[in-house]
């Protein structure tokens, strides 16, 4: 068991694992892009113009300024998740992919490594998507500023990605991630202040909310939005990256197990 | 010191040994099969040689390099056709090989410019920008035998590379398979087709309950492990046949409603029986099938 659980061996060879799954994801790249930018784009405009016309004002700024800052995160979370359980367990449980790439002269390592920066990207993207829609409607204070925003959304994605491999290691079937989604993803969802402001939950909901990942990246990313520097910025960028190498390491020892088996 | 090697081989899981002590050699330029029923530990040994999973005991040695402390680099020069097809189905067949190539640091330009010779290896020329799920299973069997050898491999393993496909797509790939022997490749495959080993193995190893139960050439295993010739024989009265000559066949099986009488005295066995109307009988030479089920047993093993 315990030799299952050595320290991930990092190295260039992921390259050709993450060129795999770019090259899948060029052929359909226009109803992926569509996906990435419509789906969260016609929520955060519809409840943005609906209930933001009832409420003027929330956390200080324009609710569907508010709503974006809170999509941007929403949509990094959940692209990452989708990426890393649906498509991750397609190739490695469904299509084998990952059993005929470890044929060749590459481990394990190499193929998870690939993976976990390939739903990154991935997820990036989508992060992206949505800041691009608050540029156009100009829904930010300092464009210089929400450019710190892109580095939040790459270690969203390491984040997200190193907790849902974790569940994709250990799945038998795709109906197990309904699990995942509906006792972590969708809490966090309304726990982390996406749709409204943490403070306006009772306290012990704000304590769980605390050490929940989503809202430390949502509390770096509305400052920077609103043009101001986020407080503590250590303390929620080490959250964040805490969730996900912790993730990424008890994820890496079970997919050994699994497949190596 | 030899192409491939094995000695004293070991897996367990839970409490159930699956292979169980073996020891293999393999010389470089033969075809090695590795034949054994269903669960016998053919496809566990496979995954033990490519360094896929942790022996529990014993040492492999695959061209040269310690397995599994080195099986990376061994990987580099080796192919390998898996059991199941795991062709990327979003690919077209040459996308399938330029992606394969890649895991092994093949440049772009090295890939580009084997790949004809690989689908022309493969007849797939013609398909070349077809979608994998528009194949048949001998293509795609013919796809993954070409992305097997994309790193131009000294060594390559087959696990039961002609089950599921129909009798012309599996005489297709023992062509192919010739192909590569001619080339001087190495070939370690894994079979319960009889035929296909008697084919084409030089050597082969019968398994059965994670150990080795017979090794040797087909022709030599059937010299030594059983009687030259078989008669078949059913109909009304076959007990009281059986009965009658027990002097002739030297063994003397019951399969169903089958006597199988394993003898040196074809002729004399059958002559009586010619002008029989109850009795049928089918006199053949013994094969590989015939040892296979005189070591393993007639038992179902699923």
């Amino acid at each position: 068991m315990l030799k299952y659980f050595a320290l991930p061996s990092l190295s260039l060879r992921f390259i050709p694992v993450w060129r795999r799954n770019f090259l899948v994801w060029k052929k359909l790249a226009i109803p992926a892009i569509l996906g990435n930018l419509a789906d969260p784009a016609f929520y955060m405009l519809g409840l943005g113009y609906g209930l933001g016309a009832l409420l003027p004002e929330v956390g200080g700024m324009k609710y569907l300024a508010f709503l974006a800052s809170g999509t941007v995160c929403y949509s990094t979370m959940n692209s990452a998740s989708f990426e890393a359980l649906y498509s991750g367990f397609s190739r490695m449980h469904v299509q084998k992919t990952w059993e005929a790439i470890l044929n060749a002269p590459l481990t394990l390592d190499d193929v998870l490594l690939g993976e976990l920066i390939w739903t990154i990207c991935k997820s990036l993207l989508s992060g992206l998507a949505i800041l691009v829609i608050v540029w156009a409607m100009g829904l930010y204070v300092s464009f210089a500023m929400t450019l710190w925003v892109i580095p939040v959304i790459l270690l969203m994605g390491f984040c997200f990605t190193g907790m849902a491999l974790v569940v994709n290691a250990v799945s038998p079937n795709y109906d197990f991630f309904m699990y995942y989604f509906t006792l972590v993803i969708t809490p966090m969802v309304l726990l982390c202040g996406v749709f409204y402001p943490v403070d306006q939950l009772p306290a012990f909901l704000r304590d769980v909310s605390a050490w929940l990942p989503l809202t430390h990246a949502i509390e770096m990313v509305r400052p920077l939005m609103q043009g101001k520097i986020p407080g503590g910025i250590l303390n929620h960028v080490l959250v964040l990256l805490a969730y996900g190498s912790v993730g990424y390491y008890i994820a890496l020892g079970l997919t050994r197990r699994r497949l190596l088996k | 010191m030899s192409f491939l090697s094995a000695r004293g081989l070991r897996k367990r899981y839970g409490g159930q040994e699956v292979v169980a002590g073996i020891d293999l050699d393999v010389k470089r330029g033969e075809c090695f099969g590795l034949l054994g029923p269903n669960g016998a530990g053919k496809t566990t040994t496979l995954r033990l040689l490519l360094g896929l999973t942790e022996p529990d005991g014993g040492d492999i040695q695959v061209l040269d390099q310690p397995v599994p402390a080195k099986a990376r680099e061994a990987r580099i020069k080796v192919g390998v056709v898996p059991q199941f097809d795991n062709l990327d189905p979003d690919f077209s067949v040459r996308e399938n090989l330029v992606a394969y190539g890649r895991y092994f640091g093949l440049s772009d330009a090295e890939i580009t410019a084997r790949l004809p010779g690989l689908l022309e290896f493969a007849e797939l020329a013609h398909k070349a920008d077809a979608n994998i799920q528009t194949l048949s299973g001998g293509m795609k069997r013919r796809l993954t035998l070409a992305r097997a050898l994309v790193n131009d491999p000294d060594l390559i393993f087959l696990d039961e590379p002609t089950t599921g496909l129909d009798p012309q797509a599996r005489h297709m790939i023992w062509q192919r398979l010739r192909a590569l022997l001619n080339q001087g490749k190495t070939i370690v495959l894994t079979t319960h087709f009889m035929e296909e080993a008697e084919r084409l193995c030089d050597r082969l190893m019968i398994m059965d309950h994670g150990r080795i139960i017979a090794e040797g050439a087909p022709r030599q295993l059937i010299e030594s492990h059983i009687e030259p010739q078989v008669v078949e024989v059913y109909g009304e009265g076959l007990d009281a046949w059986g009965d009658g000559n027990g002097q002739l066949c030297e063994r003397l099986e019951r399969v169903g409603e089958t006597l199988f009488c394993y003898t040196h005295h074809g002729e004399a066995v059958t002559q009586p029986l010619c002008g029989q109307t109850e009795l049928r009988y089918l006199s053949r030479p013994a094969s590989l099938e015939d040892v296979f089920l005189k070591l393993t047993g007639r038992d179902m093993r699923d």
